[in-house]
């Protein structure tokens, strides 16, 4: 296995040898220019459009879409018109490398993806080696950006998505005494937990109750609710996934714990749980930067569209992908590139770029970037009213 | 007030401890051997119930009654096709074997049913009780549990004491082979012990996803290895002991979770168990057999 595994790396490295070669001699003639002979842009996407985890990439595959033909209709990027090729990569990492060097192959000059965390990691490190600009829609692992400065992200990281959860609860004063009940087994679950622990006591959240559960222990909350209950926690913070989230409303309910329940991405999902009562997640709050039924002209635009083209309603990975890509333009003009510079210079022109650009995209108004690939932007939430998401 | 919150809590957990516990002790008394598919049995009970309830719409206390027995004809069943044939193998062949069951029946159920976990509805209709003032509040889960787990102790040392059956427990449990030249049928001995060992295992695992309303193929391993302790602590092969040794392992842990911390309430909870062992090294109510040479 391991000789295997050996070989295949060595062809893998003669192989993008060999690309690399094929690139530079075809760079000026064919590999930024249309069929017509028209200079483009070539943009890639990645993401898993089959197997498990094909919702999250057919969205951001779809999201792309949109904002590559907004940006065609609307006469492209500095004039230049855009080309878009989505590649699948099954959501395994071994082959979402293949399908970025399958759109290397293509003439790929920037990148949007990969859509889950452990694909975007593999992906980066190739990326870095190549300096091609990548926006990551969804990946939320900071090993995604972490040593890679070609890499930046639309998403939070997790332990960021502690600290704008901290944010959102003090600065819109929803609370003040905050109790945690968090998976202290889980990296995802604690990674948040310690980010917002520490942001909370900084913006004078008082925590009257920190209670961990273990995936050996995760079926009996009563008595980490009872704690908080105890303590006198105005708000309840989840940063774990829906399957324990479900127990611990209904354990809530049950020892009568009336009290606000916050969240992360991690409980996108709850109410598609099979036999859960929706009317027990009734006003709980989640951090997820996009709600598809929000009023702003941009957001209904894009939901319009979206429909009409997939037939469903748009998720928040759909909505990244559509920031990726504007992403991308904005920083493509503000760094006034052009089809014909390679693919590193380009990169070195977007990075410095991205970094002066502000955003106001569907998951967050003036979103800018720092040096790290770190986005910063408000935390949006949203709240459950009547078994459906509606933006606070 | 709230201490009798937690202790209630713990008393509820702990007679499901004490339940699954029995089955364990009862196998263990009788066969001499430690059934890990216990805790596997729970959740195959639990699916039974929700596929009934779910699926054709009957009502709980027959779905309960169905799960019993096909729980039931479950245990014999393993009993009769994986572990009689080793009766004369060493205790570690029957242990491994045992192993291999529990995963089989783990595997098995995350084919039919997914890794995705299920919300189980409560099988039990009862109001909760309040006291002082709705400060202290007894769900019906936890009134019927610990009825049930008194019920239970109370009717298998019955059984034991007065019946013939019982007897014939007792007998094989303390010598296997003077009990066959005195014309006790042992293997049938055995298959029984396991067919009621079994069917606890279905009211335990109703019990357990009707507090705790989750159900996924591993929701039995984690309960069946606590109750496992349960029935070390209190003397495994002691029905008393069972009983005993689940409640306190129940009061244990969620007082440690209330008091010390959420987090190291399992660590907590072995520890105890050690010492226990390393104090009275039989359990609590473990009878001490001298070895004959």
């Amino acid at each position: 296995m391991k000789k295997l595994v050996s070989l295949l790396l060595a062809v893998a490295m003669v192989a993008t040898l060999l690309v690399g070669c094929g690139n530079a001699q075809t760079t000026t003639t064919d590999a930024n220019a249309s069929a017509d002979g028209q200079a483009v842009f070539k943009i890639g996407g990645i993401g898993p459009v089959t197997g498990a985890a094909a919702v999250y990439g057919n969205a951001v595959k779809n999201g792309a879409q949109i904002a590559v033909d907004e940006i065609n209709a609307a006469g492209g990027i500095n004039g230049v018109q855009v080309e878009y090729d989505f590649q699948d990569d099954e959501c395994d990492a071994e082959k979402s490398v293949n399908a970025y060097n399958t759109l290397k192959d293509w003439g790929m000059q920037m990148l949007v993806g990969s859509t889950t965390s452990g694909c975007c990691v593999a992906v980066a490190a190739k990326s870095a080696e190549d300096n091609m600009f990548q926006v990551t829609p969804s990946g939320s692992s900071v090993d995604c950006i972490n040593g890679n400065d070609n890499v930046y992200q639309v998403c939070f990281t997790d332990p960021n998505q502690g600290a704008a959860s901290a944010d959102y609860i003090a600065d819109n004063a929803i609370a003040s005494k905050v109790a945690v009940i968090y998976d202290s087994s889980d990296v995802y679950s604690s990674g948040i937990y310690e980010k917002f622990s520490a942001e909370a006591t900084q913006k004078g959240l008082e925590i009257v109750a920190a209670e961990a559960f273990t995936a050996d222990n995760k079926t009996d909350f009563t008595t980490q609710l009872q704690k908080a209950k105890d303590g006198g926690a105005e708000l309840v913070f989840l940063p774990i996934y829906y399957t324990e989230a479900t127990l611990i409303l209904k354990q809530a309910d049950t020892i009568g714990f009336d009290t606000k329940f916050f969240g992360c991405d991690g409980l996108d999902g709850i109410l598609a749980v099979e036999n859960f009562d929706v009317a027990l997640a009734e006003d709980v709050m989640l951090l997820t930067p996009f709600a598809a039924d929000a009023t702003d002209d941009m957001t209904k635009n894009f939901v319009a569209k979206y429909t009409e083209s997939y037939g469903e309603t748009p998720n928040q990975f759909a909505a990244d992908a559509y920031d990726a890509v504007y992403a991308i333009k904005a920083a493509a003009e503000k760094a006034g590139i052009s089809a014909d510079m390679s693919i590193s210079d380009m990169c070195e022109a977007l990075k410095g770029a991205i970094t002066e650009i502000s955003l106001d995209g569907l998951t967050g108004v003036g979103m800018t970037w720092n040096a790290e690939g770190e986005v910063n932007k408000d935390p949006k939430a949203v709240v459950i009213k009547n078994g459906a998401y509606v933006a606070m | 007030m709230s201490f009798w919150n937690y202790l209630i809590n713990g008393l509820s957990l702990g007679s499901v401890y004490a339940i699954i516990a029995l089955g364990y002790t009862m196998v263990y008394g009788i066969a001499k051997m430690l059934n890990f598919a216990h805790g596997d049995v729970i959740m195959v009970g639990g699916f039974v119930i929700y596929t009934i309830m779910n699926g054709a719409g009957l009502n709980p206390l027959l779905a309960v009654l169905i799960s019993i027995v096909a729980c039931t004809v479950l245990g014999v069943v393993i009993e009769k096709v994986a572990y009689k044939p080793l009766r004369k193998a060493t205790p570690l062949a029957v242990l491994i074997t045992a192993i291999g069951v529990s995963y089989l029946l783990q595997n098995v159920a995350l084919l039919i049913f997914g890794s995705d976990a299920k919300l189980f509805t409560s099988v039990v209709n009862m109001t909760p009780i309040s006291l002082a003032d709705g400060q202290i509040v007894i769900t019906g889960e936890t009134q019927i549990t610990i009825i049930a787990c008194i019920i239970i102790m109370i009717a298998l040392s019955l059984f034991i004491k007065k019946t013939k059956a019982g007897q014939a427990m007792l007998a094989v449990s303390e010598d296997k082979d003077a009990a066959e030249l005195m014309g006790i049928n042992v293997n049938g001995t055995i298959s029984l012990t396991f067919a009621i060992g079994s069917g606890l295992a279905a009211v335990a695992g109703a019990l357990l996803c009707s507090a705790y309303p989750t159900l996924t193929p591993y929701t039995g391993s984690m309960p069946g290895i606590k109750a496992f302790v349960a029935a070390v602590f209190g003397g495994i092969g002691s029905i008393p002991g069972a009983f005993i040794g689940g409640i306190l392992l129940g009061i244990i842990e969620n007082l440690s979770k209330a008091y010390i911390s959420s987090q190291m309430a399992d660590a907590i909870v072995f520890s105890v168990l050690i010492i226990v062992l390393l104090v009275k090294p039989t359990g609590l109510l473990g009878k001490k057999y001298s070895e004959k040479v």
